[in-house]
């Protein structure tokens, strides 16, 4: 614990990190002034709309426009004949992994089939919305109906309906050659499984079943776009990653990337879903077809049918551990349903899932499986929360079996600093111990609870975290600020955390740098902001661009004094005369003279740090109260203990682990995807519920800081990890209170009355009996 | 037949003339045809509280209500909310409280909650909760708007006490 502070006072090392500025976007955001990509309105704009797929898998026998083009207003309608033709073996490599060029197209407008309910076929541009939404009723296509498959065991099997022809699995890497809707089978081992299950006292295994839920940003998915006659296209979206929707954008139209400018507007909420392209294609072609710019808003309704989501799993788990606690092996099958393509999180999942414990012998099976579903997409610590309700939940069996605390049953098998995952991977430096000794000792974990059917639950969860590319570029200006033109969409907060780490490398007060996002055309290249990674890699950006500042602007100061650079010493945010102390420049004094000491001071920093990151690991309580008349939860209490690293802006820390938790909370509660003869039943949100303030309570945080070993201020990334968890904590706190074990997400009343009532029979044969 | 109507309003306290389609939300016509476009459209179907504005003292969701509907009204939209004086204390205390994460939900949050201060200026943790139930966020899990809500409540009771109100 030595190393680890608590509540983000950063060990009072600094100055700017650890405070809590108002955030530089911040007015914006409260008066309405911010402008979101649905907000986007250029001169002479048309609307587009699309047409989806009314079934869940079919094939397109034709499609007849010429009624829709015919429609007053209409001035463009495309389909899948727009799109360039692709190769079978092209393959487009992004950050969040590697997809066939004709998957993707597939996906923007579906050439053969369509392989689910939801799916683009044609898109129309026309001179306002409703003229576009008349026109969408005018296009006739002609489906034959194929039988689908929706369920992920289901459509493992050799006598599911097959999705792709072309498709067939990889067994560890190697093309099989078999046709088949599995995509992939992963696998990771460590040790002798068989002698680890042999020496075990005590063995657990259960199946679990978890639902798809949407990642239910608040802002629908938008792309406005206009493409010029010089050939040059411009996109202005909500995105995570800018650089990333002119990667795909470009290569789907077949574009160079230079051709293509995207224009991040403020983003309403991503969650990993808005990483892909949804929009942006159809609305380029549409412009280029009509020589206006178009602008496209998806429906609610499309969103959760088109759009995210994360996948439904299976999840098979077997633990084995001696009397005393003590973890020696695990066994754990994963299946996640990738959609209609394949590329589900399930390697991170596979990686997860033995994540928080040492365990000398482990076996993890992984497989990505197509469907007859929207193509999948990150959804915060991807892959993480399905996985962590199996080996959670039987992490609290053993507790209850063996009679011991169930922090203490993780502390025993915590992981830490050498500890080697089943993927081969060695920890760095990592917070797990210290965020369950916080737990331990936190007075909710202490405290009584207060009356009937109330229990509480723990678990453990952890996310890697990623480094990757980002660029930030400093200008000085003459009165003492600096404006700072990075790469990274802000979601949350993140322009202030990194204008914070690049403050505090100058001794410049938060509110003295204008952090600003770029554009593609005006910012290095820099990757999605996604895997917790923003705040970390794009903050040491900023560090090293101040560094450069400093560097150039002690030269400056050498200029001034007419002395060698050598003779100037930068000190508690000063530039002072090393043999002459009287002359001394505040950063402000000297950035005044500037102009007459050669100009432009700009900074630049460049990074990549593929990182020794060592992941975030988080730690929550939750008490709950079951209504055992209805089967309904409520949540009483909820703590969520997170190791951040060094703690930028706190509150926009705690901020993330409080989203995460009722994100955690909604997933294990009431969210779910409800199909039924492969079309979403429940496709708003009213009928799709995530949390509303009325459903929980106060998040409480407790922000331990393990600095990272090798970022400059020991950020570590916080973003994801806290959404683990809850499922897991509240489905053992639902034991804890009236003793049954549900094993299917979400936990719904109904099905916790199910399990009650069974639990009274079973109880009632035995008294009889 | 003229396609469009006429439509005579007062937004934010200004008088306010416009034509729209009879089929045109209110919430399509501030945003489309007025430039408000502080006013959020998050699921245009009622379930979000993104759009939320004030009409006459009630609020509502501005995308189930046909523009041609407010004729004669009072519109309040987030734009109103501050003055060129500052910021309401709403903003203030949302901004003080990091309530905000992506903001896209915010301007709906901070006219909700000024409807309930206006009716109910000293509301309990549940009656904020309860109220605010119509506007979803994503981002945040609510704990840091609801303090912020709390919070503005104080300033806004502190700020309208009446004199030699402390004894």
């Amino acid at each position: 614990m030595s190393n680890a502070s608590k509540n983000g006072n950063g060990n009072g090392k600094y100055k700017v990190i650890g405070t809590r500025p108002i955030r530089h976007d911040g007015v914006d955001k409260v008066t309405g002034r911010a402008a979101y990509g649905i907000d986007t309105h250029l001169g002479g704009m048309l609307y587009g709309q699309i047409l989806r797929s009314p079934h869940p898998y079919a094939r397109i026998r034709g499609i007849d426009t010429s009624k829709a083009k015919a429609l007053k207003g209409v001035r463009a309608v495309i389909t899948a004949a727009d799109l360039p033709p692709s190769e079978a073996d092209e393959v487009l490599n992004l950050v969040e992994g590697s997809f066939r060029l004709k998957d993707l197209r597939s996906n923007i407008l579906a050439d053969e089939k369509v392989f689910y309910q939801g799916h683009s076929v044609a898109a129309v541009a026309a001179t306002n919305l409703h003229i576009a939404e008349e026109a969408l009723q005018l296009i006739e296509v002609d489906y034959e109906i194929l039988p689908h498959v929706d369920d992920v065991v289901a459509a493992m099997r050799d006598d599911a309906p097959l999705l792709h022809e072309d498709l067939t699995t990889k067994e560890f890497g190697e093309d099989t050659g078999k046709n088949s809707n599995i995509a992939s089978h992963i696998q990771f081992k460590l040790g002798d499984l068989e002698k680890g299950f042999a020496e075990s006292d005590i063995i657990v295994e259960e199946e679990f079943e978890t639902a798809s839920v949407h990642q239910g940003y608040i802002e629908s998915h938008n792309a406005t776009a206009e493409w010029k006659t010089d050939g040059q296209l411009t996109v202005w979206t909500s995105t995570q990653g800018a650089f990333g929707v002119q990667k795909q954008t470009a290569a789907i139209l077949g574009l160079p990337v230079s051709k293509v400018r995207v224009v991040p507007m403020e983003i309403g909420g991503g969650f990993g879903g808005k990483i892909p392209v949804y929009l942006a294609p159809q609305a380029a072609i549409l412009s280029k077809k009509c020589g206006h710019p178009v602008k496209i808003v998806m429906t609610r309704a499309d969103v959760f049918r088109s759009t995210g989501p994360t996948p439904s799993s299976y999840v098979k788990v077997k633990l084995g551990a001696d009397n005393s606690g003590k973890l020696l092996a695990a066994q754990a099958t994963i299946a996640f349903a990738a959609g209609a393509f394949p590329g589900s999180p399930v390697g991170a999942g596979a990686v997860c899932v033995l994540s928080c414990y040492a365990i000398p012998n482990g076996l993890v099976d992984g497989y990505d499986v197509v469907l007859n579903r929207p193509r999948s997409a990150a959804y915060r610590a991807p892959g993480s929360t399905q996985v962590n309700l199996a080996v959670e939940t039987l992490m609290d069996e053993i507790a209850v079996k063996l009679g011991m605390d169930p922090i203490e049953l993780r502390l025993l098998n915590a992981a830490e600093e050498g500890t080697r995952r089943v993927d081969g991977a060695v920890y760095p430096v990592v917070g797990c111990r210290e965020t369950l000794e916080q737990t331990k000792v936190h007075e909710h974990y202490l405290a009584p609870l207060s009356g009937p059917h109330q229990g509480r639950g723990v678990a453990t969860g952890f996310w890697m975290n990623a480094g990757l590319k980002s660029t930030v570029t400093a200008n000085v200006n003459e009165d003492g600020t600096v404006n700072l033109m990075e790469g990274s969409t802000d979601i949350g907060g993140s322009r202030a955390s990194i204008a914070m780490q690049f403050a505090e490398v100058l001794g410049l007060p938060a509110e003295a740098v204008n952090p600003m996002v770029g554009d593609t055309a005006s910012v290095g290249y820099t990757e999605l902001t996604g895997g917790s990674r923003v705040t970390f890699a794009t903050g040491w950006a900023a560090y090293e661009a101040a560094q450069e500042v400093k560097k150039i602007l002690i030269g400056k100061a050498a200029l001034y004094w007419e002395t060698t650079e050598d003779e100037v010493r930068f000190e508690e945010g000063d530039f002072v005369h090393s043999t002459d102390p009287e002359k001394r420049l505040t950063f402000k004094e000297l950035a005044g003279h500037l102009v007459d000491l050669g100009g432009p001071v700009v900074g630049t920093g460049a990074v990549d740090p593929n990182s020794g990151v060592g992941g975030s690991f988080t730690t929550c309580i939750a008490d709950v109260e079951v209504d055992p008349e209805t089967g309904k939860i409520k949540i009483l209490r909820f703590t969520m203990i997170q190791d951040a690293g060094t703690a930028i802006h706190p509150s926009y820390v705690e901020g993330q682990m409080q989203g995460g938790s009722v994100q955690g909370i909604g997933w294990a509660l009431n969210e779910e995807y409800f199909y039924n003869e492969g079309r979403m039943q429940n496709a708003s949100f009213l009928d799709y519920r995530i949390p509303t303030c009325l459903d929980v309570p106060m998040i409480e945080t407790v922000i331990v800081e393990v600095p990272h070993p090798d970022h400059p201020f020991g950020v570590r990334g916080v973003g994801e990890a806290s959404i683990a968890p809850p499922p897991a904590a509240i489905a053992n706190a639902i034991y804890d209170a009236v003793g049954i074990r549900l094993h299917e997400l979400p936990m719904r009343p109904d099905r916790v009355l199910a399990a009650c009532l069974a639990k009274e029979e079973a109880e009632a044969a035995t008294a009889n009996g | 037949m003229n396609s469009k109507a006429h439509v005579k309003t007062t937004i934010n306290g200004e008088e306010m003339e416009f034509l729209c389609e009879p089929r045109q939300s209110l919430l399509e016509v501030l945003r489309d045809d007025l430039g408000l476009t502080g006013t959020k459209e998050g699921c245009n179907d009622g379930n979000c509280g993104a759009c939320s504005v004030i009409i006459d003292n009630v609020l509502v969701n501005a995308c189930l209500v046909f523009a041609v509907e407010i004729q004669g009204c009072r519109v309040f939209t987030i734009e109103g909310l501050a003055s060129p004086e500052g910021l309401h204390p709403l903003q203030q205390k949302f901004l003080e409280n990091a309530s905000l994460q992506c903001g896209i939900c915010t301007p709906g949050f901070l006219v909700a909650a000024k409807a309930l201060l206006d009716h109910n200026p000293d509301p309990t943790e549940h009656e904020v909760r309860h109220w605010l139930a119509g506007n979803l966020c994503r981002c945040t899990g609510y704990d840091k708007i609801v303090r912020a809500v709390l919070k503005a409540a104080e300033v806004g009771r502190e700020t309208t006490a009446p004199a030699g109100s402390s004894n």
